[in-house]
């Protein structure tokens, strides 16, 4: 057992329905207690959702415990099949049938004789995967089921597009900024000249996966899901694939680097013009971090903490391309441990690996970073050390289902992650004049929470001299001159200590 | 009497509600002094870090005890486990009281938390309450009947107080006029925020009827004292369970009145009370009267216009009741469980409502099925669906008004002084569409 407030990543079911409820034609039933449907609230108010999600449950209920679930599955997946006429239901595991041990592959059986769908359970366990890897699953499961289907039956195309053309694999509901990056990959891709064969799963239909092996290859815009099926297809229909993210003016120039790789010949553009033409004149964002703006965040300290996908991204760019010192790097997806580091080696002073909010929190407020680039936890956080934070990740909020075009991907990506990079961090000129004159901040201080209570006394002309400093940095500087003063057995504190202080811990 | 006429449906049971695990959000706020763990899987936190929202960054006193692998095939052994939690639940918070809720999980795997808990609380010395809210048993606000009625065997036995007090008792009653109460000692069940309990308890005050205490009381230490001769009255509809264990194992006396929702239930509630007691009602009538002239101009947006009741906190029945009361005709009344006889005098109010207006009684639709219930509310286009969340966007995406029923929950409903606030949910998307109903786009999907 284990003592917990609160989970980035969900369980393994929300994985399933995120993938199930993307498209269009497909109806989930979760195979769970009264109340485990919590996704429909989340996908109808998170995202908006106008349509009803489809997903619904078979209650396991007291009767269902005693003699099991007997025909009721099979009848609420039949019955499902002639309400809304999906192509394909999902039977959803939960944690609840995990321990029933019911055969449910069997009620599937049965339910697929009589129904005029296709029926499948959902490849995942509760105990032993979590939100991203049964996503992950479920999509490779899905797509496999079709392709072979297809295959079978010679309805496989066996041709190419006559233009380069791509998949687009991982786009799908409750995703981070998933609808704005797919738009800007879109884009990009048009302005390469290649088409965009499919998306999945978003919008996308059962009857259309047969055409799957149509696109020359498949991108795969995130790490947490997708890459399943891109190394699914390549193996079985020898499609080669791009998992490179391309978030950040470097890692966008990479990814088109990599797709001209793929399609060769066939472009139709001069991709290196096209990058040099982009990155310094269409994007914003390298002009920006040359300008005396982004002077003022040289050295500044951060800390990044999300998905594998966004925080290895965001670190990358905070340290090669904005000059920004990342204090400390960290990712959730433990499964992806490995990745993560290689991939943020040499951009950060340390890397964190951990599902503990409360580590991280810890270790936030032992940095003091200048600014925090993390999930709403680490906004939260931020909030009670008043240090500002700029959300990347999920898990997320209702605020960031943005209504307004908010890439995180390709060239406008690199404009919005500039803007909110340096929305976070106090705007350089007002710091410079705070710094100047003294602050037009006059609080009193706050006595502190996080700085350890012992005995330590202030003089009034050091207390003064502390309230002249900017409220946003006044805690640093009174932590940091109470921590040099207990290091050098200090008892009362004047402003000769605050200034030895501020020389011990210059920057 | 009331069967006879009033109308009821059973359907599949298919419908969204909340796990009754939420009970926990409101719960650990109105007891000060307790500690909520939650004994389930990442499904249970993931509901309630989803649902709870923003209140889980301020330092909750509720949390999970996560179930892995090792627990669930009984590698783990559940009394150290939990023991060890518990320890640390008490080192870090020091609360009064632990509360353990059980969840579909203990339940499937048949952890004895009954037996366990006395084992673990004589160990650390801290009370251990296990109130079984699972979803396999019960829905969104049953969680708190689950709770409160496992609280009730903690709160302190009337008699013995007395015993203890024997010596003094002839003391008393010299010094001071211990004999003032003629009446025997009223205790209020139902978890409502404080200040709508001091309103409810002044309400009655005005009557002359004073209260011995509420179950839940605010700390966990202020029970109050349950046994013999101790009359008992609900304050929500949700709360049978509540009442059987008052009345079966601590042989209270219970007082089964319509519930104060709405100034017609807060004044049928008083009235009964009153009744029990043996006091004329003072001031009632009018005082009820002058409410109800308060609510003149919402009542004018709302008269005529049909309400359907999905149904999924059990409130149900008494909003039902309040809204045809305000000149609305009830289409259906959706719930997830429906104790005629907990709730009978509620129903015999809503049958006299439905006369009294002369609207037909509305089918009340017991564990409704969500799929149906939206073909119906297609074909009778009703001008508000009180609803889940699951639910409100895709109707109001096609032109259907919706107010979401958890607002009802946490909001303030109770007593006269709260039934502006009902009105005030219920009309609100009726005067936001008003607003915008020139617009030309109340229907927003492509058909």
């Amino acid at each position: 057992m284990k003592l917990a407030y609160w989970m980035y990543a969900g369980p393994a079911h929300i994985g399933t329905l995120r993938v199930t409820s993307s498209f269009k034609n497909v109806h989930a039933i979760m195979h769970a207690p009264l109340g485990d449907d919590y996704f429909n609230v989340m996908r109808s108010m998170l995202e908006r959702e106008r349509d009803f999600t489809p997903v619904t449950a078979s209650i396991v209920d007291r009767h269902v415990l005693a003699r099991g679930s007997q025909e009721k599955v099979v009848e609420n997946i039949i019955q499902k099949a002639q309400q809304e006429k999906p192509k394909l239901i999902i039977l959803t595991p939960t944690c609840t049938s995990s321990i029933l041990q019911e055969d449910l592959q069997n009620f599937v059986n049965r339910a697929a004789i009589n129904s005029h769908c296709d029926v499948l359970l959902a490849d995942v366990n509760h105990y032993r995967v979590n939100e991203f890897q049964a996503a992950d699953r479920t999509l490779e499961q899905i797509v496999r089921y079709y392709l072979e289907k297809a295959n079978q039956t010679n309805e496989l195309s066996q041709t190419k597009t006559i233009k380069p053309s791509a998949n687009i694999i991982g786009i799908f509901t409750l995703g981070f900024h998933h609808q704005h990056d797919f738009r800007e990959i879109h884009r990009l891709l048009q302005d390469l000249g290649i088409q965009v064969n499919q998306v999945l799963p978003e919008g996308g239909t059962i009857e259309s996966l047969k055409n799957l092996t149509k696109a020359w290859f498949n991108i795969v815009p995130y790490r947490e899901i997708g890459l399943m099926t891109a190394q699914y297809l390549e193996k079985s229909f020898n499609m080669p694939y791009v998992a490179t993210t391309p978030m950040g003016i470097v890692n966008t120039a990479l990814w088109i680097r990599e797709i001209k790789n793929i399609i060769k010949d066939n472009c139709e553009i001069d991709i290196e013009q096209y990058i040099d033409k982009q990155t310094r004149f269409v994007s914003q964002a390298a002009w920006f971090s040359r300008s005396i703006d982004c002077q003022n965040l040289t050295g500044k300290k951060a800390i990044v903490f999300g998905d594998a996908t966004h925080a290895a991204s965001i670190t990358k760019i905070l340290s090669q391309e904005m000059g920004i010192r990342v204090s400390c790097a960290g990712t959730y997806c433990k499964h992806d441990a490995d990745w993560f580091r290689e991939q943020v080696r040499g951009f950060c002073d340390k890397i964190l690996i951990t599902e503990d909010h409360t580590h991280v929190g810890n270790i936030i407020s032992e940095i003091e970073p200048s600014a925090i680039f993390g999930t709403q936890m680490e906004r939260h956080v931020g909030k009670r050390l008043d240090i500002p934070c700029g959300v990347i990740s999920s898990p997320i909020h209702i605020q960031n289902f943005t209504l307004s075009y908010r890439p995180f991907l390709g060239y406008e990506g690199t404009n919005q992650i500039a803007d909110l990079v340096y929305n976070s961090f106090t705007l350089g000129m007002e710091d410079h004049l705070l710094e100047i004159f003294g602050g037009h901040d006059v609080k009193t201080v706050i006595t502190k929470n996080l700085s350890t209570n012992d005995n330590l006394q202030w003089s009034q002309a050091a207390l003064g001299e502390l309230n002249k400093i900017p409220g946003f940095i006044r805690n640093r500087i009174k932590r940091n001159t109470e921590k040099y003063a207990r290091d050098n057995n200090i008892k009362e504190i004047n402003i000769e200590t605050m200034y030895a202080a501020k020389e011990q811990y210059t920057g | 009497m009331a069967k006879e006429i009033l109308k009821f449906e059973c359907e599949t049971g298919n419908y969204h509600t909340f796990c009754p695990i939420s009970c926990v959000a409101w719960l650990y706020q109105k007891i000060e002094d307790s500690f909520f763990l939650v004994i389930g899987t990442k499904t249970c936190g993931y509901f309630l870090q989803n649902a709870l929202g923003v209140m889980i960054f301020a330092e909750p006193r509720y949390a999970m005890a996560e179930l892995e692998e090792g627990d669930i095939s009984a590698k783990l052994n559940d009394f150290k486990e939990l023991k060890r939690l518990c320890m640390q639940i008490q080192k870090d918070r020091n609360p009064s009281v632990i509360v353990w809720i059980g969840t579909c999980t203990t339940e499937i795997i048949k952890m004895d938390l009954e037996g366990i808990a006395p084992l673990i609380e004589e160990e650390i010395g801290i009370p251990i309450v296990v109130a079984r809210a699972n979803g396999l048993d019960y829905a969104f606000t049953q969680g708190e009947d689950t709770v409160l009625s496992a609280i009730a065997h903690r709160c302190p036995e009337l008699n013995e107080k007395d015993k203890n007090n024997e010596s003094n008792l002839i003391f008393k009653n010299f010094f001071k006029s211990y004999t003032k109460k003629t009446n025997l000692p009223l205790v209020l069940f139902g978890s409502i925020p404080n200040i709508v309990a001091n309103q409810l308890t002044s309400e009655l005050k005005h009557q002359g009827i004073e209260i011995a205490g509420w179950l839940p009381s605010s700390r966990y230490d202020e029970l109050p004292a349950l046994g013999e001769g101790v009359y008992v009255c609900g304050v929500n509809p949700f709360l049978s369970r509540t009442s059987m264990t008052l009345m079966r194992r601590r042989k209270c006396q219970l007082i089964g009145a319509p519930f104060p929702i709405g100034p017609d239930g807060t004044r049928a509630w008083i009235e009964k009370i009153c009744t029990v007691f043996n006091k004329e009602p003072i001031d009632l009538k009018q005082r009820e009267e002058k409410i109800w002239s308060t609510l003149e101009d919402y009542l004018e947006l709302i008269k005529n216009k049909s309400v359907f009741f999905m149904g999924d906190n059990l409130l149900e029945i008494s909003l039902a009741r309040f809204l045809i009361r305000c000149g609305m005709i009830v289409y259906e009344i959706g719930i997830p469980y429906m104790d005629k006889r907990f709730q009978s005098s509620e129903l015999k109010l809503l049958e006299e409502t439905c006369q009294k207006m002369k609207v037909p009684i509305p089918r009340i639709v017991e564990k409704p099925d969500n799929y149906h219930q939206i073909q119906r509310i297609r074909s009778l286009q009703p001008d508000l669906v009180i609803t889940g969340l699951a639910h409100s966007n895709p109707l109001e995406a096609r032109g259907i008004t919706t107010k979401w029923s958890v607002e009802f929950t946490f909001a303030q409903i109770h007593g006269f002084t709260n039934a502006r606030d009902i009105l005030e949910l219920v009309t609100r998307p009726i005067r936001r569409n008003s607003s915008l109903k020139n617009l030309g786009w109340s229907k927003l999907v492509k058909i």
